[in-house]
């Protein structure tokens, strides 16, 4: 089957997709984990169809910056592994890991759900 | 005062509880997830692919590469920062080392196999995982290998030879020393030797007879895990 955008469209006109599945249908199996690494302060495994992110949470005590001197800071990294597609290659993060890193760092810091002042 | 009781309360000879799989990136070749305790290990095969650049290339044999990495979280002290260090790129040579000689290069002329290794946790012994969950994946690949290879760290501390060594064993106080020993099966040949430590030559002797005692129970694990997956038992 030649699949382009023709092909696309035109199913999405018979409310279906490529892999059969309705239009707002996840991918399955949807598996969570916590706790999959013991060297981290707290980590997890998110599973949706064949796309596995594992994700873990390292602290350590810096000196805050000057203008929030009362509160914490956040850093956000991602990896793209190239053991888990051949598409990624080794070496230093690429732009689509940066781009990914960024996007969930201001996701969690504008939703301001880390509360930046505690402990 | 000598060390006659393990710390996790392992015999002397016992390794830390194993486990592995086979085929379990469905995105490699072959792929492998290795667990010896607390550390944990998952490893992918891409190949055999062209090389580039192209002056790397061989047209008598093809290239095996490993690449160790820890993850960022994976270590119990600081995070550890992306990129090549140097122990990750010396684990990715000793790795690349004890796998060669039982991989017959000369299938894929031109050509690379890479074998990716990542470790999500880890508590001593990550190089010999290394190298039984990539041992895994190449046979999951499908990559025509003369043997099997099975690594396990044997050592010395304070006096005891004990098998697989963990964290706490590698930083006791007292004369200590870590040998990591990969094994071919049927061969019985040393692909790798390292060590770090002191120890006497009796003990040394008394460690490596051990260490072909112990890679044999990794083997054992590795073969169940291959047969689990192909024939399904």
């Amino acid at each position: 089957m030649i699949v382009n955008r023709t092909t696309i469209s035109e199913l999405a006109q018979q409310q279906k997709r490529l892999d059969g599945r309705q239009l707002t249908e996840y991918r399955q199996p949807i598996a969570i984990s916590t706790g999959i690494s013991w060297t981290a302060e707290g980590s997890s495994k998110v599973q949706i169809g064949d796309t596995v992110v594992m994700a873990g949470v390292k602290m350590a005590i810096e000196k805050p910056y000057n203008d929030t001197p009362d509160e914490g800071g956040i850093m956000v990294n991602a990896e793209l592994l190239p053991l888990s597609s051949p598409e990624y290659e080794p070496g230093p993060p690429g732009k689509k890991a940066i781009e990914l890193a960024r996007v969930i760092d201001r996701g969690i810091r504008e939703a301001k759900a880390l509360d930046m002042k505690s402990g | 005062m000598s060390y006659t009781q393990r710390l996790d309360g392992r015999a002397i000879e016992e390794l830390r509880p194993m486990e592995a799989q086979a085929g379990v990136i469905p995105n490699a070749a072959g792929s492998a997830y290795f667990k010896i305790g607390k550390t944990t290990c998952y490893a992918a095969v891409y190949g055999p692919r062209e090389l580039f650049p192209r002056f790397l290339q061989d047209p008598k044999k093809g290239v095996l590469r490993c690449h160790y990495s820890m993850m960022p979280f994976s270590g119990s002290g600081e995070r550890i920062r992306p990129g090549n260090n140097r122990r990750a790129q010396e684990i990715s040579l000793v790795m690349t080392k004890a796998l060669e000689p039982v991989i017959d290069l000369t299938a894929f002329p031109n050509a690379v196999v890479d074998v990716f290794v990542d470790l999500p946790q880890t508590d001593a012994g990550t190089r010999c995982a290394a190298i039984s969950a990539a041992a895994i994946a190449l046979a999951d690949a499908g990559i025509p290998m003369r043997d099997m290879v099975s690594s396990v760290a044997v050592g010395q501390v304070d006096g005891t030879v004990v098998a697989d060594l963990m964290y706490d064993e590698e930083a006791y106080e007292g004369v200590v020393s870590d040998i990591p020993v990969a094994m071919t099966h049927n061969t019985k040949e040393v692909t790798l030797l390292q060590m770090d430590g002191e120890i006497s030559k009796d003990h040394l002797l008394k460690a490596l007879e051990l260490a072909a005692k112990v890679t044999e129970k990794v083997y054992e694990l590795q073969k169940k895990a291959l047969k689990t997956k192909f024939t399904g038992a």
